[in-house]
């Protein structure tokens, strides 16, 4: 019988001919990464590891970008455990503000993953590189320190589900809206332990940064890691960045998928997933009429210049709707730059949405957006559980950022065509 | 985990899906004190727990539990916090993988899960597996963990793992 592309790097990096679902390996890793949130605590096991020197500092890398800019005096003092580490070490890939940007948008960025490596990180988000044909998983901090002792991560091989998606998208329907629509109906365990392989003609028809965005959230199915086959968008990406040679693995005609499910999506709506659970699913004609106090567009789901290009189609020349706030994050600092020459960073200070610097902040009601006692959002992060950006009794409703920008224009949910004509 | 086989204590019962931002929210999260973290622990989803919970006690929970971030400081606050371990339906995969990093002993059962109440004694074996509800006189064994992981365990976690394969005497 045949591998999957997950069951081929797995055996790659961890000296064996085949490897099967089920079965524990310990995997060499070509990329280990942690962030400001993450990292103390693991320097803090690596140290009792008294494994003294990392592995390879050559493959560490670290991003200080959930509490950064440094939000009070603990979060500074974690940036700087960091930078203090990373010193130490000598580990030269530490990406810190004015350089940095959410990790899961810099590293592929940065050409720092390729097709076919194996990537573990100290944030479940890590699971974003699937997008690029790699292996990628989130992992704990302790998990993360014997990675920098040994090199090594121990795993269980998952068994896979294949997800086809049959039709052309309707404008203004992107990867968020297939990847909310999935979740919606796999629910937020359906995927468990499972990679999870897209295909497809609308995969396949998708620019990069909608497929990051669907990588990005399979972990919101519980599952372990996303995998898109590697093709010429692919390639064409990799190319202009990659730093190290890539292998592209595809899955055996004869490998074997846990199950198979063909999603027809060519009349897709856009999607929104209520509070509290991203698999709260429903078509944007489907959301309530509530009013809405804040919009945010940004963070590793939906931080990519194709998300600000999106968002400020719909907001050039028109104004957030009175009392709603707007903030829009590119999610690096290129990003930035390239949103500034294209002249999108005047359309939302225009729209009198406010422009911060690349940070995870809101996405976990860390600061640069926290929530009030009974706050609405429409967020286009990844998680809506109770007290995730701000209250315990605030609420988050997940969605695109064409969406999210048409609902800071109306101040309450609306699909884009819905705007009146300028 | 290997020492403390036996553990004995209270259930508090909680849903499906009680992900890591309940358990211990992000606004916590600039510091990696046991301590502090226990302070906080659960408080967007029980406030009342930490005056609640006693030494030994048990959660208790459905399908998922510890779903969303990778945030060790999520099983760190709830060992802190004197709990002696989680019973569940169901586990997301990195709480799991972190439970078990740290010492923090995890069981699926989800035949005890179901019938549990808050309040209810529970009592569990942790190396033969056997989840006792000595309230409701029910038990069920969970699947014993694979052999990898019970050699992980049993050298005392992963910092000790480590610890041996570089040749190093076990810490604490």
């Amino acid at each position: 019988m045949g591998s999957t592309i997950s069951e081929k790097i797995l055996a790659a990096h961890s000296g064996q001919g085949q490897v099967r679902a089920g079965e524990f390996i310990s995997a060499g890793v070509d990329l280990a990464l942690a962030n400001d949130i993450t990292a103390p605590l693991c320097i803090n096991e690596f140290r009792k590891m008294e494994a003294g020197k990392v592995w390879d500092p050559e493959k560490v890398v670290l991003v200080p970008d959930h509490n950064t800019p440094n939000k009070d005096i603990a979060s500074a003092q974690n940036a700087k455990t960091m930078r203090e580490f990373a010193r130490e070490q000598g580990i030269t890939n530490i990406f810190e503000v004015g350089r940095a940007g959410i990790a899961h948008a810099l590293l592929p960025e940065r050409g720092l993953v390729v097709p076919g490596d194996l990537v573990v990180g100290a944030d479940s988000h890590t699971c974003t590189y699937g997008a690029l044909g790699a292996f990628s998983t989130g992992v704990g901090s302790t998990d993360l320190a014997a990675v920098l002792a040994l090199g090594e991560c121990w795993l269980r091989v998952p068994a896979t589900i294949k997800l086809t998606y049959n039709g052309q998208l309707n404008e203004w329907v992107g990867g968020k809206d297939l990847i909310l629509f999935t979740i919606g109906k796999m629910g937020v365990s359906g995927g468990l332990y499972r990679v999870l392989t897209f295909v497809g003609e609308a995969i396949q028809n998708l620019p990069m940064a909608d497929r990051f965005t669907i990588a990005n959230m399979v972990v919101e199915t519980g599952a372990k890691a996303g995998m898109i086959p590697v093709d010429d968008v692919t390639l064409e990406y990799v190319d202009q960045r990659a730093k190290r040679p890539c292998q592209v693995y595809r899955d055996d005609p004869d490998c074997a998928y846990e199950r198979e499910t063909l999603f027809e999506v060519g009349d897709l709506e856009p999607q929104v997933a209520l509070p509290h659970l991203p698999e709260n699913a429903v078509p944007v004609s489907k959301a309530p009429p509530v009013p809405i106090d804040q919009v945010v567009i940004g963070s590793c789901t939906n931080g990519h210049i194709e998300d600000l290009r999106v968002a400020a189609k719909i907001l050039r020349g028109r104004r957030c709707a009175p009392g709603l706030r707007c903030i829009v994050i590119p999610a690096t600092q290129e990003t930035y730059l390239e949103a500034d020459r294209e002249g999108l960073l005047a359309i939302f200070v225009e729209a009198e949405a406010v422009v911060s610097a690349p940070t995870c902040g809101p996405c976990l009601g860390a600061h640069m957006g926290v929530l009030a006692e009974g706050e609405r959002c429409v967020s286009t992060t990844n998680r809506n559980f109770v007290g995730r950006m701000g209250h315990p009794k605030s609420e988050v409703y997940l969605a695109s950022p064409a969406v999210a920008a048409a609902t800071a224009v109306a101040g309450r949910i609306v699909h884009p065509e819905e705007l009146p004509s300028l | 985990m290997s020492q403390l086989s036996l553990l004995k204590g209270k259930a508090h019962k909680y849903g499906d899906n009680v992900d890591t931002d309940v358990i211990i929210p992000a606004r916590y999260l600039t510091t990696i004190s046991p301590e502090e973290l226990a302070a906080r622990v659960l408080e967007d989803l029980d406030p009342g727990f930490v005056n609640k919970v006693r030494p030994g006690d048990v959660l208790v929970a459905g399908e998922n539990f510890g779903c969303g971030s990778s945030r060790e400081h999520a099983p760190l606050a709830i060992k802190s916090a004197g709990v002696s371990c989680v019973v569940a339906k169901s586990f997301a995969r990195i709480f799991f993988r972190n439970a078990i990093n740290i010492g923090l002993p995890v069981l699926e059962c989800p035949e005890i899960a179901e019938i549990t109440e808050t309040g209810d004694a529970i009592e569990v074996d942790v190396a033969s597996g056997l989840v006792r509800n000595l309230t409701k006189k029910a038990e069920a064994r969970t699947q014993p963990l694979p052999e990898f992981l019970r050699t992980l365990v049993t050298q005392g976690g992963l910092v000790n793992y480590v610890r041996a394969r570089l040749g190093l005497s076990k810490q604490g």
